[in-house]
């Protein structure tokens, strides 16, 4: 506290200046730093790497090849036949999974926007116990529900349908959470009642003016609800029977689980599993901008 | 149920206090999209869960009829006395009490690792770290079911050896699988969070004299405490209701039971059917689950106070 050290000299203003101890300390830790990086990039990757590499082998090669290398690339091969097979149920899936998840999550965002503003910028009776309900809701986990679900959708027949996977992916009260703390911070009061000057209705005001403040918290939103539900496995497990109907998780579980009595099956659930991944990678890379400020929003309080 | 309609209702004269509520037909249209979707999807359920909970089976002689009657807390009774369910309730508890605090851990270390000036190619590392979180727990399960199989594996050498899938290591198996999709995810919470601190703390320490690592301890990981409860509640909740990796692995190894965890109990209950008991099954978890987060929360608060 009270002596200042000779290294912290004028010269140490900018954040990336080196920390007070010695040169040699300093290649020491970063060595350690690389080291230790270095050590879990394998753990991350090799795995994917593996699934990468599998995937491109011929089913005779898949066992008796280095596991980790290629033998002769037949990916482009297999993909087809993983999307021939049984008429192309596989590619079936995965539009399911994309409409489940990216209108899901989409309408989802919508009203958790909608109402999460409403619950910032307006006063009414019982805004409070709303947000708080909505709150609790947050840590009520979406496996908890599924089996009541279950039983709500049997007594009006909707079990084994779209609706019964795609409507209760439609709500996110961490959306309204999230929205509601940025709405209050980013759209200005002086500026809605500018809008209001104008002539704008308040729902105008809304989709022209403050969606575009809100927009990070909203690409938040959607990314969290998306992976929800592309990820969500539980709900289809318990709703859905007909395969036509499958998410690409719950296909690819129930193809292998019957790898034992029908061993090619093997090979499409290498394939499916690797074709799986890449969307959210996509989305994960087009949208990082957003999530990457968007993901420490929910903790700062 | 009524929760949308408190929020429009108008005022009725006599008693109103403060001012009249303005806009209340755009506060409508806002709300009642998603509180109707809220109380049928989540409120409605867990009422749902509850009444079926309830009820119990009635049967007119070994042969009639089924039917459900009124049965107060007959379910409940059962589940108390329900052996593999609190078995697996101890095993998801033993599971969260290690995983959580080793992924939090990891997370936490390479979010400071990020954050330091000492480490270069963040970018690289930062993408490579969070790639995993874009794997579907049931792919990830998958992927590692292959991964741990004696002869399908591409570390023979090591599983031949160590049987991954053993009822001594299964849960240690899932743990490892759970780790790794869920470490770049958690650490790039805890790593915005580090970068929202500002450079004037920094500058004032390093004033002060402290390191790196003192610096770590005394200032980043108290201002990221929020960001690591976040986390931890998150990671319970996962943890409680583990079920695609254990309902994968139970085609890989015989030695997951079709109660290995309370959701996988929850779901074969249900299958037999035996759908009031799964329902008293299902408000416990939601229960424990509520209480486990809501401590975590309560706990650290007054910690900061």
């Amino acid at each position: 506290m009270s002596a200042v050290t000779t290294t912290s000299a004028p010269k140490q203003r900018r954040s990336k200046a080196p920390s007070p101890s010695g040169p040699k300390e300093k290649t020491l830790s970063r060595v350690g730093a690389i080291t230790v990086m270095s050590v879990f990039t394998l753990y991350f990757l090799v795995p994917i790497w593996w699934l990468f590499v599998a995937a491109s082998k011929d089913r005779s090669q898949f066992t008796n090849t280095n596991p980790l290398w290629f033998a002769d690339f037949n990916l482009i091969q297999n993909i087809g036949e993983l999307l021939a097979y049984r008429d192309g149920v596989f590619l079936k899936w995965m539009l399911n999974s994309a409409i489940y998840a990216g209108l899901g999550a989409l309408l989802g965002t919508l009203f958790a926007g909608m109402c999460g503003y409403a619950l910032a910028k307006y006063r009414f009776p019982g805004r409070d116990a709303i947000f708080n309900i909505v709150l609790g809701g947050v840590l009520v986990p979406a496996t908890a529900l599924a089996l009541p679900l279950f039983l709500i959708f049997s007594q009006v027949n909707l079990t084994n349908t779209f609706w019964s996977v795609f409507l209760p992916s439609l709500v996110s009260p961490f959306g309204v959470y999230l929205t509601r703390i940025f709405a209050a911070e980013s759209v200005p009061d002086e500026l809605i009642e500018a809008a209001r000057l104008d002539g704008s209705g308040e729902v105008r005001t809304f989709f022209t003016v403050s969606v575009k403040l809100m927009f990070p918290a909203l690409v938040t939103v959607f990314l969290f609800q998306f992976v929800a539900i592309w990820n969500n496995f539980f709900l289809p497990l318990i709703m859905l029977r007909d395969e036509v109907l499958f998410p690409v998780t719950l296909g690819l579980y129930s193809w292998n689980s019957q790898v034992n009595q029908i061993p090619e099956l093997r090979a499409y659930v290498l394939v499916g599993a690797l074709l799986s991944i890449i969307p959210l990678i996509i989305l994960f890379l087009l949208l990082q901008r957003f999530w990457r400020n968007g993901l420490g929003a929910g903790a700062v309080k | 149920m009524n929760i949308p309609l408190v929020a429009t209702k108008p005022a009725r004269p006599g008693k109103v206090r403060g001012p009249r509520v303005k806009n209340k037909k755009a506060i409508a249209v806002f709300i009642l999209p998603f509180a109707i979707l809220f109380v049928l999807f989540y409120l409605t359920p867990i009422l749902y869960a509850v009444y079926e909970s309830m009820l119990v089976i009635q049967r007119d002689g070994t042969f009639g009829e089924a039917k459900e009657v009124f049965g107060g807390f007959a379910q409940y009774v059962q589940v108390f006395q329900n052996g593999p369910f609190w078995a697996s309730i101890g095993r998801v508890l033993l599971f969260g009490i290690v995983q959580v605090p080793v992924m939090l851990g990891l997370a936490l270390l390479f979010a400071l690792l990020l954050d330091s000036p000492v480490l270069r190619g963040k970018r690289f590392f930062r993408l490579a770290f969070f790639v995993p979180y874009a794997v579907p727990g049931v792919i990830a399960a998958i992927m590692w079911g292959f991964l741990y199989s004696p002869n399908l594996s591409p570390f023979s050498a090591v599983t031949k050896n160590i049987d991954f899938l053993s009822a001594d290591l299964v849960l240690w198996s899932m743990a490892n699988v759970v780790t790794w999709v869920y470490v770049g995810y958690n650490m790039l919470i805890i790593y915005s969070s580090l970068l929202s601190i500002s450079p004037d703390i920094y500058e004032a320490a390093r004033l002060d004299g402290a390191g790196q690592i003192r610096m770590a301890f005394s200032i980043k990981i108290p201002l990221v405490m929020p960001a690591i409860v976040l986390t931890a509640i998150f990671s319970v909740i996962g943890t409680l209701q583990l079920l695609a990796e254990p309902q994968v692995f139970r085609t890989f190894s015989s030695a997951v039971s079709s109660t290995f965890t309370p959701n996988l109990a929850v779901y074969s209950t249900s299958a037999i059917p035996n759908v009031n008991l799964a329902a008293a099954f299902s408000v416990i978890l939601a229960l424990a689950t509520f209480v486990l987060s809501f401590s975590i929360l309560k706990f650290t608060q007054r910690k900061d106070a």
